[in-house]
Order: C-alpha cells, then structure tokens, then sequence
C-alpha cells in the first residue's frame, strides 16, 4: 500500500458514511449540528481560495453568500423555480458579481491588503441597502416556508443535510484541484510578490478574476441551499459581519494557504460555539472562542496546517545531510555571436511625471550576445529591463523580440515570449520552497509540460546555479549570495531567448563574483542572450561583447568593451571631467 | 422634494451626527496610518467608556464631565496594554485586525453580562437642550461634540505637525527603521499614540452615553462608516478625519430627508466606493 492509499481510503469511507447518515435515523439535532459545519466549512474554504491562496483579503464574503440566499429565495418565492435548480444560478449570479468587482478593483494595483478587504466590505453595505429597499426584500424578509422541499432522504433536515454535505465535498474537492493546479501555482505567487509573478509569466489579471469567480460562485450557491435551512430571510440576519468575519477568523485559524485549513478552522471553531450553545452559555462561548482566537492568532500566525507541516519539515529536515555548494564547472565554449537582432529597441521613451527617465533609447541586441548595460545612478538603465520586461508601460516607442513587437504588451506576455529578468534586491515568493520557485518560472516560463518534467528542469537549474541541497529550504534561510543565485535559476527555468539581469553581482564578494562571472558565461553557453545591468567594471569587460552606455535617459556610446570604458566622454560622466586636462 | 428648512436642518443635523463618526475615525486613523495596526476594538473601548459613564451617572450621580476625567486615562491604560501584546509579538496589520475583533467579542460579551442586553438610555437634563437660530434647531450636545472632536483632530493635527515627537512619529510611520537609525526611539512613541487613540475611545465613549441608546451589539453598528471615514479622511490625517466624518453624516443625512431613511448606508459607501476607485492623489 503507498502513502497516499490510505489517506484516500479513510476520505472514501468518510463520505460514504457521511453521506447515508441521514437514513440511518440519527435524530436531526445531529443532522442539523453537522449541516451547520459542512456550512462553515464551505463557506470558509471558499473565502481561502481567493483570500487565503492569492492574498486577496476580503471581507465581503457575506455579499456573494447573501446574493445566493436571495437569489433562491426570489426564484422559488416569486417565479416558483425548484428549489435544487435555484442552486446554481445562485452561484452564477454571486459569481458574476465577483467578476464585475474584480472587472474594475483588479485593475488598481493599490486596492491591495486593506483597502480591498474594505471595498468588499462596503460593497456588502450597498448590495444589502439595495436589497432591502427593493421588492427583492422589501424590509419585510421571505417567507421559505411555502417551498417545496424535493424528497431525496426521508426527513426534511436530512435533505438539507445532504445537499449541504455534498456542497462541502464538492468545495473541497474544488480547493484540492486548486491548489495542485497551474492556478493554485499561480495564485500562491501572486499573493507573495504579484508583480514578479507576472514577470513570472502568470497572468494575474484572468487567475485573480478566476479565483474571485469560484470563491464567489460557491458562496452563492452555499447560501442558495442556506435559505432553506434558515426558512426566513432578512437582509439584517443575512448581511450581518459575523459572516465575513467568522469565515476569516476560520481560515485564518486553520491555515488559509492550505487548502485544507479552512475545513480544520471551520469545524473547531464551530464545534466549540455549538458545544456552549447548547450547554446554554451561547454569550460565554463566544467569548471563549474569541480567546482562543486571540491565543491562536498570536502564537501560530499562520495556521494550524502550516505550524503541523513545517514541524514535519523540520524533523524530516534533520535527517538529511547538509550538501556543500559547489558551483558546477560548465565548458564555456563561447558560441558565436550571430547577425540576427533578438531585441530592437527604437526610439523608447518614459516619463514618470514630470521624470524624462528614458529619452529616445534606441538598440539592438544580437542573438547569443552579451551587452553590458552601465551608466551612472538614475540614468535610466534599470527603467530600461522594466519597460523591455513589460513592468511599465511605454511612453513612446517600440520594442521588438525576435521580429514580433511586444512594447504594449502585459508582462505576461513578454515573459512567454522568452524575455525572462532577476531582480537587483532578490524577489523571491517567501512561503515557497526554493524548488516551487524555479518551478513556477519553468512552469508559466517555459513550454507546457507534465509536473514531472518541470520538476526534473527545475532541479537541473538549481544543480546549475550551485543551490543543490537547498531544495527545500525557504528563501529566507537563503544568504544573499544563494538568493541571487536562485533568482538566477528562476530566470533560467524560463528558457529564456533573452535574458535581463539586474545588477547581479551588487553586494557579493570577490570570490563569489568569480562564480557568477563563471554561471553567466555558463548561461551564454546554452544558447541565452544576455543583458545585463552591472556597476562593476571588471566583471563587464571581462564578460561583455560589447557595452552600452546610458546617461540621462539616452544611448551615449555603444561599442567593445575596452574602447567604450576608454572614451573620455564616457570616464568624464563617470568622474567628471579632468581638471585643466 | 423637503421644503428648504427641512432640507436645512438635515444638512446641520448630518454635520452635527458626522462630528460623533470623526470623532470615533480619529483614534482609528491615527493608529491604522501611523502605526499600521487596524484595531476594531475601538468601538468596543468607545462602547466600555459609555457604559461606564452611564453607570456612574445613575448608580453614583457622577455628572459625565467627572466620570470621563476618570475613564480617559483608564482607557488610555488599556491602549497601552494593547499596544504591548502587539509589540511583544510583532503582530501585522491582518492579525492585529483579528485580534481586536476578538478582543471586541470579549469586550461585547462582558459588557452583555454585566449590563445585560437591554437597551440602556442615561437620561440627563442637557439631552434635550438645543439652541434655536432662525428657522433651524441646533443640539446643544452635539454641538459641544463637534467642538470637542474639532479642537482633538486640531490639536492632534498641529502636535503630528509641528512637533518633534509628532514628526518623529510620521517618520516612523514612513519607515521605522530609517527613523530609529536617525535616533528615535519607535516603540516609545508607539506606546503613547496607542494610549492616545484608545483615549480618544474614551472621549467618543462620553458622548455616546449621553447620546445614544446603549446596547452590546451597537458596538458593530457603526463599524463600517467609520471605516469608510478613516480612509476617506486618508489614514493618520486627524483632521481628514474629522471633516470626513461630517461629509459623510451630511450627505447620509440629506440622503434620509430626499429618499428615505433606510438608503442612508448606500450614501457612505458609496463615496467610499466612488473615491477607492476614483484614486485620487491624496489617498
């Protein structure tokens, strides 16, 4: 049997059993205990899906739970739809309503951490003032009562149950499919460092509004099925914070970065308060509840299910020898240089304000070639790699890559066009292993491939840059030397056909100088072109065919190397001009 | 469409009723823009002075001037207290948001058991005063708030301003440790504008007693037009906070007398909304 047989076996058994609970005549307190977990378990598994996996913290779950709850209570009440069919356009009509938010809040980078967690919020204001001044309620709430409850157990509350079981299995279902999906993969880096996941290559505009859909459309339909259980609505009762916020809380207990905390968060949580409830200390529990939260919140910042798995980390990390970093030694045969322009910069501009940063930049680049990029602070070299990587827009201009223009398109898209960049300070997504970072980059970077062959390609790069034996490790247990190194991998798992670095060397010492020196040739080897920013002058003659030189946004010379760095005009805006030369 | 006095009178009662969400927002923003810590327990503490005050004044008679004399500092105390817990464990501005809404769930419950769930009104002889000018009613309490929450956010305003420590606290706002590499001293500051806000708890508390009908679960009534408040007045701009506050009470007030009370929340957030999205320079 392997390892994974017998989590599967217990999850089988555990359904089936869950599943013909209700025929096998437990009193319907019971039903009607496990109905309300399977409620918060859904509920807060959907919240994490957008909140917990991308980062986007909302407090607005209670719209799109409270649009499903009216939404099967106007469809059955007003124009006598069946209940079961109300259910999934209450998850398509919240879902909608997530997309149009997130048609317009996602195109503002600002409304990250709390100001989205309060737009959601006041959206949740304003959808339930609408609905309580529209015929929808009319302030008066539904009356459910006079639907019918389709017959599929025996007992009304075993209905209820079972829809609502099944709706819990079905959520998580979705979650596992997530989060081992290329959009759980995107989604983890977007809420680490969203712009170097679009550099990445993950195009986090769709993921964000995908992941708002689902979170939305399950919430929609779990409160379809909730306005029968709760048999009469009121906009106060159903738009309440509670909702946001026990769901958050929930999540937040479990592990929301898990796909599986939310459910752990939901059922402790719920379990304590019914177990108060019906002990008749309702008040007391809540307040019991609110402790533990506090003492959870401050001692396992991250959960229950990451405190569990970095434990095991940790004990399984003991076991392993440490591995010695030895960078490889890769035959730098120097492939000629070709004749064929893999990058053509014409006449680029951008203006930050009133900030001319680049002025009518043009260059080209040759396949296989290596440019040295230098100029004195603020000339406008780092602006460069970020309009060419697609971080800014063009002001004015074109950029070309291999013949196809690219100068307007989102950084996604330049990155799956083989453009691929290291960051001068390190960016790596903190909360994933140094192999799910080099990863991820080979997985939106490169050509699709099956997970093992991404795997295999990401292990290779890590071997090539010298990390073996860090595979696991987090970013943060990474020196600066190493982190610029995976930053290096990252780029490499791309496949690039032109590849931007960023002052690579800064702060590394002369020996370790020596090593990047030896892995950029090595990377020239494998067929790469390469644009690099540097300060330091002995890495870029020793390295580059040729250099460009940039001063106040402009192309000031460009040429070999040793004539460039001997140009008077280049040294005087270097140093200055000589004194009475 | 109201006459032109009603009309007029809601636009003094809105400003009027705007000075107690100011009044609220300003605790909130300063510790929210300077110390990035979210603290939802504000209005519980705000709700915890109320209720106190409302004890003194009808169990002991304390006239409510007296009561907050004492109650200011306590909450102050508690400020501080809190503000410990979240220095002691680094805590971020998610976690400190849940924290405080758990702390306001124990606060709630407390209150509940001592103060029962019934609705409480501290009836004092000034509750009714108002003063008469032209066609137009002004409330003489809520207009000593205004005044009150006006001279604080004024006060507060030029302290951050023109004061060494008040700098010293936008620098560290900006980035703690460039400032604390400049000399100054984060947490001592941090300390005191914690104690600061949840002071001003205190004073929003006063007045709530003698306002407002008490009950446990109003402390998440005005939750989030306060909320939309602090971020339109800008975070750790007391006196954005103040004039916010009456912006937002004017126009939901207006919004009460043209439609009708119950599309009053739609107004708040929607200028909320409207400017989040509008993105303006001084957001």
């Amino acid at each position: 049997m392997n390892a994974n047989a017998l989590p599967r076996l217990a999850a089988v058994l555990g359904i089936a059993v869950f599943a013909i609970l209700p025929t096998a005549g437990v009193p319907a307190f019971y039903e009607s205990f496990f109905y309300i977990v399977f409620f918060w378990v859904s509920l807060s598994t959907s919240w994490a899906l957008l909140s917990g996996f991308a980062g986007y913290f909302s407090l607005g779950h209670a719209a799109f739970f409270g649009v499903g709850m009216y939404t099967t209570a106007t469809l059955t009440t007003q124009f006598q739809v069946p209940f079961l069919a109300t259910v999934p356009a209450a998850a398509a009509i919240a879902a909608l309503l997530g997309i149009g938010i997130g048609a317009v809040v996602f195109r503002l980078k600002r409304l990250r951490g709390e100001l989205f967690a309060l737009l959601t919020l006041a959206v949740t204001f304003v959808i339930a003032t609408i609905i309580l001044n529209t015929p929808i309620d009319g302030g008066a709430g539904v009356f459910m009562s006079a639907v019918p409850m389709p017959d599929i157990m025996p007992t009304q509350t075993g209905t209820i149950y079972v829809l609502g079981f099944a709706m819990c299995v079905l959520t998580l279902a979705i979650a596992w499919k997530v989060a081992h999906s290329r959009l759980g993969m995107g989604l983890y880096a977007i809420h680490d460092d969203e712009d170097v996941a679009e550099a990445k290559g993950v195009p986090t505009f769709r993921y964000k509004m995908a992941a708002f859909a689902l979170s939305a459309g399950i919430a929609g339909a779990v409160g379809g099925i909730h306005a029968m259980y709760v048999g009469f609505l009121t906009v106060g009762g159903t738009f309440e914070l509670t909702v946001p916020l026990y769901v958050v809380l929930m999540s937040v207990l479990g592990g929301s970065r898990h796909w599986l905390g939310p459910m752990i968060g939901a059922t402790v949580i719920t379990t304590l308060l019914y177990a108060f409830i019906s002990g008749g200390e309702a008040m007391i529990g809540r307040a019991i509840v609110g402790l533990i939260l506090i003492v959870a919140i401050l001692w396992l910042p991250d959960g229950v299910v990451p405190a569990v798995q970095q434990w095991l980390r940790r004990r399984k990390a003991a076991e392993v020898e440490p591995v010695a970093v030895v960078v490889p030694v890769v035959p730098a045969a120097a492939r000629p240089v070709g004749d064929r322009n893999i990058l053509e910069v014409r006449s680029v501009t951008k203006r930050f304000g009133g900030l001319q940063a680049l002025d009518g930049v043009d260059l080209d680049v040759r396949e296989g070639e290596i440019l040295g990029l230098v100029g004195p602070n603020g000339s406008g070299k780092t602006t460069l790699i970020n309009v060419i990587s697609g971080h800014f827009p063009l002001t004015g201009g074109t950029i070309a890559v291999d013949g196809v223009e690219i100068g307007r398109l989102p950084a996604h898209e330049v990155a799956g066009r083989g453009v691929a960049r290291t960051y001068q300070i390190p960016r790596p997504f903190v909360n994933m292993t140094v192999l799910d970072n080099v990863a991820l980059a080979a997985t939106f970077g490169g050509p699709t491939r099956p997970a093992a062959e991404i795997r295999d390609e990401a292990l290779h790069w890590i071997a090539f840059t010298g990390l073996a034996g860090k595979e696991d490790s987090l970013p943060a247990e990474l020196n600066l030397h190493e982190r610029k190194f995976l930053e290096l991998a990252r780029a490499l798992a791309a496949r690039p056909k032109l590849l931007l670095l960023d002052e690579v060397l800064s702060g590394l010492n002369p020996a370790e100088v020596d090593n990047a020196i030896r892995l950029v040739r090595a990377i020239r080897a494998q067929g790469a072109t390469i644009v690099f920013v540097e300060h330091l002058m002995r890495a870029v003659v020793e390295l580059s065919d040729r250099i460009a030189v940039l001063n106040e946004g402009k192309l000031f010379a460009l040429g070999a190397p040793r004539e460039v760095m001997r140009d008077p005009r280049v040294i005087s805006i270097y140093l200055g001009k000589a004194y009475a030369a | 469409m109201p006459s032109a006095t009603l009309l007029g009178q809601a636009l003094i009662s809105g400003v009027l009723a705007g000075g107690m969400y100011g009044l609220l927002a300003l605790g909130l923003s300063l510790s929210w823009g300077l110390l990035r810590l979210v603290n939802l327990s504000h209005f519980a503490l705000a709700f915890l002075a109320a209720y106190l005050t409302y004890e003194l004044g009808t169990t002991y008679h304390v006239e409510p001037w007296w009561s907050a004399m004492l109650i200011v500092p306590a909450m102050f105390a508690i400020g501080v207290a809190q503000h410990w817990l979240f220095d002691k464990f680094k805590v971020n501005e998610l976690a400190s948001l849940l924290i405080t809404f758990s702390f306001a769930v124990v606060l709630e419950v407390a209150i509940q058991l001592y103060w029962t769930a019934d609705y409480r009104r501290f009836e004092t002889h000034y509750s009714t005063l108002s003063i008469k000018a032209g066609p137009f009613y002004i409330p003489v309490l809520e207009l000593v708030l205004c005044l009150v929450a006006g001279v604080l956010a004024w006060g507060t305003w030029l302290w951050l301003r023109r004061t060494y420590v008040g700098k010293a606290l936008r620098a560290s706002a900006e980035d703690a440790d460039i400032a604390a590499a400049y000399g100054i001293d984060h947490k001592k500051l941090a300390y005191l504008l914690s104690g600061i806000g949840a002071g001003y708890a205190g004073v929003a508390g006063t007045f709530i007693a003698l306002i407002a009908t008490l009950a446990p679960a109003q402390i998440w009534a005005w939750l989030g037009v306060v909320f939309a408040v602090v971020i339109i007045g800008r975070l750790g701009n007391p006196l954005g906070a103040l004039f916010a506050g009456m912006l937002i009470g004017a126009s939901e007030s207006l919004a009460m007398a043209v439609l009708s009370p119950a599309w009053a929340p739609v107004v708040s957030f929607s200028v909320l909304i409207a400017i989040l999205l509008w993105d303006p320079d001084w957001l």
